[in-house]
């Protein structure tokens, strides 16, 4: 059966209170996942305070804020802070989102950050992406065409284009495909909603000359229908957009060709 | 050793699926009318004699509605329940065991059930 409960080593533990900063008037409390792979000790839930009259107003500024005030060794991943490259994923009060474009005066204090769910971690909130990654070139996400490359650029027209609105967004920041029930089970065979989603942007693209042979590789009990529509993915997209649709669409079109 | 793609593409697309997706829909909107008038029908012959209700279950149109239910209904189960093994069963040998068993219990609730009702409507 799938695990329903942590392994013994993976069981969260209690950890450091760290002080409140001396002076602060206003502060928020926050309390994060810590697991370093060197010290051989199970993951802990470390308590920081962050003086908010000196921390700029998102997650991610209070998470810069305690490694660079408070303790250097806090480890997460972070790039453009403004909800485009995907890499401060992680799971705040529960839900999988970006760190970067959450307001910590609308979260519920204490705010609880947690790596995202089903992913091996590296340390502290740096999930092993090497998996989900794998999958997406698995689906070879470029142009794949047999008539001769023209001239210049493969014509669109602006209807054709429109269609990859909704899809052609995702940054691939894995917040859905860690959301789903079924990628936890089965992660090792199903694709999961980003994927899936990256898929059909291909399937899609009128461009694109290499649909059956897309589907065919899609075609699966366990790459494509493990998705049972649970809808987990449309609600955790830190970008709005909707995978379970998509998967949707790819269904259709493989009752489509049959029929 | 084997690298993350290898790992993921593995033995490649079973170039199915699309099948089991399609019948458990079909059998789902046939279940809808299928199962209220199955309803329907326990509900009129509560409280009845054997004899009435025999009567009433060997008319032609009443015996192909219960074993168009059966067989709809069966077919629904058996994929539904593999659908179930397949996502919480990670062990292959326990896997692969429990989905012959479903099959094996679908065939067996199938044929028995058919059997009953042929044996109501052309009598023993």
């Amino acid at each position: 059966m799938v695990e329903f409960t942590l392994p013994k080593n993976s069981k969260v533990t209690e950890g450091k209170t760290w002080p409140k900063p001396a002076g602060a008037k206003r502060t928020s409390e926050f309390r994060v996942y810590r697991w370093n792979p060197d010290d051989g000790q199970n993951p802990r839930m470390d308590t920081y305070f962050v003086d908010r009259d000196d921390c700029a107003p998102m997650l991610l500024d209070a998470l810069i804020w305690i490694k660079n005030k408070v303790d250097a060794t806090l480890t997460f991943r972070r790039s453009c802070r403004e909800g485009v490259c995907g890499s401060c994923a992680m799971n705040i009060n529960g839900v999988n989102t970006l760190a970067c474009t959450h307001d910590i005066d609308e979260m519920r204090a204490p705010v609880r950050v947690y790596p995202l769910p089903h992913l091996p971690v590296i340390k502290d909130l740096v999930p092993d992406m090497t998996s989900f990654y794998a999958q997406y070139a698995s689906i070879e996400p470029w142009l794949h065409t047999k008539t001769a490359n023209p001239e210049k650029e493969w014509h669109q027209s602006h209807e054709d284009r429109e269609k990859l609105d909704g899809l052609y967004e995702c940054i691939l920041c894995a917040c859905c495909t860690t959301s789903c029930p079924s990628y936890w089970w089965n992660s090792d065979r199903y694709l999961g909603p980003a994927v899936l989603l990256q898929a059909y942007r291909w399937l899609i693209d009128s461009r694109d000359e290499a649909t059956g042979e897309r589907l065919d590789q899609l075609e699966d009990p366990f790459r494509l229908y493990r998705c049972h529509t649970i809808l987990n993915c449309a609600k955790a997209c830190p970008k709005g957009l909707n995978p379970a649709k998509a998967i949707a669409e790819i269904k259709k079109m493989m009752v489509a060709r049959q029929l | 050793m084997r690298t993350p793609l290898g790992r993921v593409r593995g033995l490649g697309s079973a170039r199915s699926g699309t099948e089991h997706f399609w019948v458990q829909r079909l059998t789902a909107i046939a279940n809808v009318p299928l199962v209220l008038a199955l309803v329907i029908l326990v509900i009129v012959l509560a409280g009845r004699s054997h004899a009435s209700v025999i009567a009433t279950l060997s008319q032609p149109a009443i015996g192909i509605l219960l074993l168009a239910a059966v067989i709809s209904v069966i077919v629904h189960m058996r994929i539904g329940m593999q659908v179930i093994i397949e996502d919480y069963v990670q062990g292959e040998g326990m896997k692969v065991t429990l989905l012959m068993a479903n099959t094996l219990f679908s065939c067996a609730v199938g044929l028995v059930a058919t059997f009953a009702i042929l044996r109501i409507c052309f009598g023993s």
